[in-house]
């Protein structure tokens, strides 16, 4: 090996030997470099965001190195045992959904975290993976498309941690959790008879879910519709959000320099509304480089997905991708007033670590379903 | 039971992935596109009016200050309103050079010299467009001055305001009392929302006892204000919608107080120290209540500089001192119909028993002299004519024979020792001892020759002269017992309804034998009739029947054998003059006490200011003393 290493040609040679280890480490070069184009992006704005806070930056980027060793460690992971363990995955993580339920920390008003000595830690975080491995390991051995009542026991899966985690209540992380079910079922091919019903079931679900919701939800979403009802109040984040975006023009304000973030006119600037201070800050085509980048993680993650050679590969995969996508949309919707205010962060760029981390641990999964194939399959 | 048979076809299982990968692509593809596209139209279309609203307009809170409400008296005259004053502002970013201007309007007189650094530090604290006040109140000459060099003083500008105005200006000032700049202490009880408009807060008297009802509800507007804070008017075409809430203007307060009484009892007291208090004895409506000297409560609403308030606090004659609610004195002989009417409930003593006066009382077995005021005595007195003369050593006697705790019990029924209960604050209860009271205080039995001296006003008893008027209206109502007030209706500011507040009875003071009342009321008529202590004072021939008893209080003690001469010892030892009365005796509508600290003998100083008083109040004669012959 090391005879690679001549003159002259040591830039090629470096390139192939990390191409050679991502082999070895049944990661993708592509995905990866996409993702961590994303992840420095982000450290960019954020510092910017958090008002030059160096010791919160610090801690972030230390997050992200946390987030990459879990991306990396479960690539290793050999893809049966992850097919085998979906359903244990589930388990655990409904078990403490309901023990958070029962005895969990109440943070910012609602009840979504377990204290295990020192770790925080968010069990709705873990069934954003768990859901869909469930999923596809219950489709894995049936034919497909699947047949009304398997969706029907697929409904039940996504749904019961959907409503425990909404009533925590955090509706963001439920319709989330619940996408990446039903992203399942609609990659496993159902039929479009099942999807239609299952719009018009939806819509008429919608008056219950009014039901369940709590002031602040609602109040939201009202808001959304009519922003400049309330505009000291809860319409306040989307304006100020529109107006960070709108005043930043084509280039924007320049890096720090965004007076709607920076004199803190703009609310949840370094967590739920840090695409605003992109826009604000760099401008529309700051913006279009970053969606560019997330577009590029999407579609490389999709392209592995449709390479991957057996149902629960391929269904976990796509999962993945676009759940990124959902993320992304949410989020992106929201900040620029399309979607009511609901709180997602936006994926490796918003501050926080436990969502990084989850992210980067599905990627993981999506790594090794996929460079594990070749002594998988056929 | 399967109907058809279901096995896993891996190829077309992969066709269907594919078909809806594809599917989902292009949704993803469309979706994007589509955030873009806003992302578009609010940075490229809409980019001038996002930046018009960031750079940036932006909704303020502005507090709107509520008028504060008006003091009326009796016959609606006008006491406390609320008048523009003209303010001297400047405003940093329009004036070329700030240290020279200061020095300049400092040379004109228009700020002190040695306000000047104070205000720099201001100026430079503040935003370079908001504008300083550097003088809050302006008198007519100030304003003229500066009206005509206005043009060497660019940033420089007269500011109207609404500021409180007291057009009687001292009369009546301690009951008023007078609002002021809220302080660090006032702004620890009060909700700074409440007070959001307001600079001022009822300091002292009525502005301060009503604070709640005077001051009303602050008011609230939306302004448009850029990033800096600078009001602005338009925000280019924004759907933001401003909204008002207008202030309510606080409740206005109508006394009973006559403010033409009020006048001539301050008028009359003008060179002395001292106190007048008149009530309606049927309401407890307070007709006046003067304290003297007194002060210009304006100066304090428009901006009292710290050297004319260091002349009002350290003036000897303490003008700022309320002492109709605050002075307690030794009442003296103004008791002395009290104790007699406490000797008849207990029993110790009947109305035509004679004493003989010899012009001294001994207590058994003592040689202790206690002097009458009379050096030769008043010969055999009974009970009016010991009232009406005045006569101490009647009263001597009848103290040792009730008791320190039975004149106690009596005095503290007719209010001595206890807060009056007035709606002003401030007021002081006084002392009415006891022998508990001086086994608690002085750890020390009571000693019998102390009892003496109480019954004619003097020892440890100590009263307001508000007390003393209580306690004589209670006496020429009979019993009745109203409890002194000021503010006898409230005008809610919204409704413009006028609610009229019921006088407050307290539990009235009820004696075995109402006759009683009348042997008493007899001996102070006789004291304003040929031979009574008040004759002289009161004057002659009143259109009225005039029940009255004079008192000179001992500010020092003499030894045994000591005479007492005024023109021996300094004035701020000199007796202190005091009187009560009340007219009609037989239906009294008035009663008055007065006190002249250091003014001798109450019949010659105070009675002819309570003849004064009666005129005007009764015959509604406003000028001199009336001669009028009695019917």
């Amino acid at each position: 090996m090391s005879k690679i290493f001549t003159p002259g040609s040591s830039a090629r040679n470096m390139l192939s030997l990390a191409a050679v280890a991502m082999r070895r480490l049944h990661l993708d070069g592509m995905l990866l470099g996409s993702l961590g184009a994303v992840a420095c992006f982000g450290l960019f704005v954020l510092y910017s965001a958090l008002g030059e806070n160096l010791a919160q930056w610090v801690g972030q980027v230390g997050r992200l190195a946390l987030a990459v060793v879990t991306l990396i460690l479960i690539a290793q992971t050999p893809p049966a045992w992850l097919r085998r363990l979906s359903p244990f995955i589930y388990g655990i993580g409904i078990i403490l959904l309901i023990v958070v339920m029962l005895h969990g920390h109440i943070g910012k008003g609602a009840q979504r975290w377990l204290i295990i000595g020192p770790l925080r830690f968010q069990p709705s975080e873990l069934m954003k993976i768990g859901v869909p491995m469930m999923c596809a390991w219950f489709l894995h051995t049936r034919p497909l498309p699947p047949r009304l009542h398997e969706v029907l026991v697929l409904l039940l899966i996504i749904l019961v941690p959907s409503l425990i985690i909404a009533k925590q209540p955090d509706l963001g992380t439920a319709l989330l959790v619940a996408a990446s079910g039903i992203l399942v079922i609609f990659l496993a091919g159902l039929s479009r008879g099942v999807i239609a019903t299952g719009i018009i079931a939806f819509g008429s679900a919608l008056p219950v879910a009014w039901h369940f919701m709590h002031d602040y939800q609602k109040q939201r979403l009202l808001t959304f519709l009519d922003p400049s009802q309330d505009p000291l109040g809860a319409g306040y984040h989307s304006i100020q959000s529109q107006i960070a975006i709108g005043s930043g023009g084509l280039f924007g304000k320049g890096w720090m320099n965004g007076s709607q973030a920076q004199l803190e006119f703009l609310p949840e600037r370094s967590t739920d509304f840090i695409f605003a201070v992109v826009g604000e800050e760099l401008g529309f085509f700051g913006q279009l480089l970053l969606i560019g980048l997330y577009a590029a993680v999407i579609g490389r993650a999709l392209y592995l997905a449709s390479e991957a050679q057996d149902t629960y590969a391929r269904l976990v995969c796509g999962s993945i991708a676009l759940t990124v996508f959902v993320y992304v949309f949410v989020n992106m919707g929201m900040v620029s007033g399309i979607l009511p205010v609901v709180g997602v962060p936006l994926p490796l760029v918003s501050y926080g670590g436990t969502a990084m981390v989850t992210l980067m641990a599905s990627f993981g999964v999506l790594m090794s379903l996929h460079r594990h194939r070749k002594l998988v399959g056929a | 039971m399967r109907r058809t048979a279901r096995i896993k076809d891996h190829a077309r299982e992969k066709r269907l992935y594919t078909d809806r990968a594809f599917i989902t692509a292009i949704s993803v593809g469309i979706m994007l596109l589509g955030i873009v596209l806003r992302l578009f139209w609010l940075e490229g279309v809409r980019h001038s009016y996002y930046t018009e609203l960031s750079q940036g307009n932006r909704v303020r809170l502005e507090a709107l200050n509520p008028d504060r409400g008006l003091i009326y008296d009796r016959s609606g005259t006008v006491i406390a309103e609320n008048t523009p004053a003209y303010q001297l502002e400047l405003t940093p970013e329009q004036v070329p050079n700030v240290p020279d201007t200061l020095n300049r309007l400092a040379a004109l007189g228009l700020i002190e010299v040695d306000q000047v650094p104070a205000l720099r530090r201001l100026i430079r604290a503040g935003r370079k467009f908001e504008a300083i006040p550097l003088r809050l109140s302006l008198s007519d000459i100030d304003i003229a001055k500066f009206a005509a060099r206005q043009h060497d003083f660019p940033g420089v500008a007269l500011q109207t305001r609404l500021a409180r105005w007291y057009p009687f200006g001292n009369v009546g000032a301690h009951m008023l009392g007078y609002v002021a700049a809220i302080s660090e202490e006032d702004l620890s009880h009060i909700s700074t929302d409440e007070y959001a408009g307001s600079s001022v807060i009822g300091k002292t008297g009525l502005e301060n006892t009503y604070e709640q009802q005077l001051h009303g509800t602050t008011g609230f507007q939306q302004i448009l204000v850029n990033a800096q804070g600078r009001h602005v008017d338009r925000l280019g075409g924004t759907t933001i919608k401003l909204s008002t809430k207008q202030p309510s203007a606080g409740s206005d307060l109508f006394l009973g107080l006559d403010m033409r009484i009020q006048q001539i009892a301050e008028e009359a007291l003008a060179g002395h120290r001292g106190a007048l208090i008149a009530l309606d004895p049927m309401t407890g409506d307070v007709i006046a209540l003067a304290s003297v000297p007194s002060f210009d409560p304006n100066k304090f609403t428009r901006g009292i500089s710290t050297h004319e308030y260091a002349q009002l606090r350290d003036d000897p004659n303490r003008p700022l001192f309320n002492r109709a609610l605050r002075g307690t004195y030794p009442p003296g002989s103004t008791v002395k119909p009290l104790m007699a009417l406490a000797g008849l409930e207990y029993g110790a003593i009947e109305p035509n028993t004679t004493r003989l006066c010899r012009g001294y009382y001994t207590l058994p077995g003592s040689s202790h002299e206690y002097h009458d005021w009379k050096k030769d005595g008043h010969g055999s007195v009974d009970m009016r004519r010991a009232i009406a003369t005045s006569c101490d050593v009647y009263f001597y006697g009848l103290a040792e024979t009730l008791g320190i705790d039975r004149m106690h019990d009596a005095m503290v029924n007719l209010g001595f020792g206890k807060l009056t209960g007035i709606d002003v604050t401030g007021e002081r209860a006084g002392l009415m001892p006891s022998a508990e009271w001086k086994r608690q205080t002085y750890k020390q039995n009571w000693f019998p020759g102390e009892t003496v001296i109480v019954g004619i006003g003097q020892g440890y008893l100590l009263a307001t002269p508000l007390q003393l008027a209580h306690a004589t209206a209670i006496l020429a109502a009979r019993g009745k017992n109203f409890r002194p007030r000021l503010v006898t209706a409230i005008r809610d500011a919204t409704t413009r309804e006028i609610k009229k507040l019921p006088p407050i009875e307290d539990p009235a003071v009820s004696i075995k034998d109402p006759g009683n009342w009348e042997v008493i009321v007899e001996g102070m008529e006789m004291a304003t009739e040929a031979g009574g202590t008040a004759a002289a004072g009161l004057g002659r021939g009143t259109a009225y029947r005039i029940a009255a008893k004079t008192g000179t209080a001992q500010v020092f003690s003499l030894g045994q054998n000591e005479k007492y001469n005024a023109n021996d010892v300094d004035e701020k030892l000199r007796d202190h003059a005091l009187f009560v009365a009340f007219a009609p005796a037989e239906a009294p509508k008035i009663v008055v006490a007065i006190l002249v600290e250091n003014g001798g003998h109450g019949g010659t100083v105070a009675a002819p200011i309570a003849r004064r008083i009666f005129d005007a109040y009764l015959l509604g004669e406003y000028g001199q003393p009336s001669t009028k012959a009695r019917k």
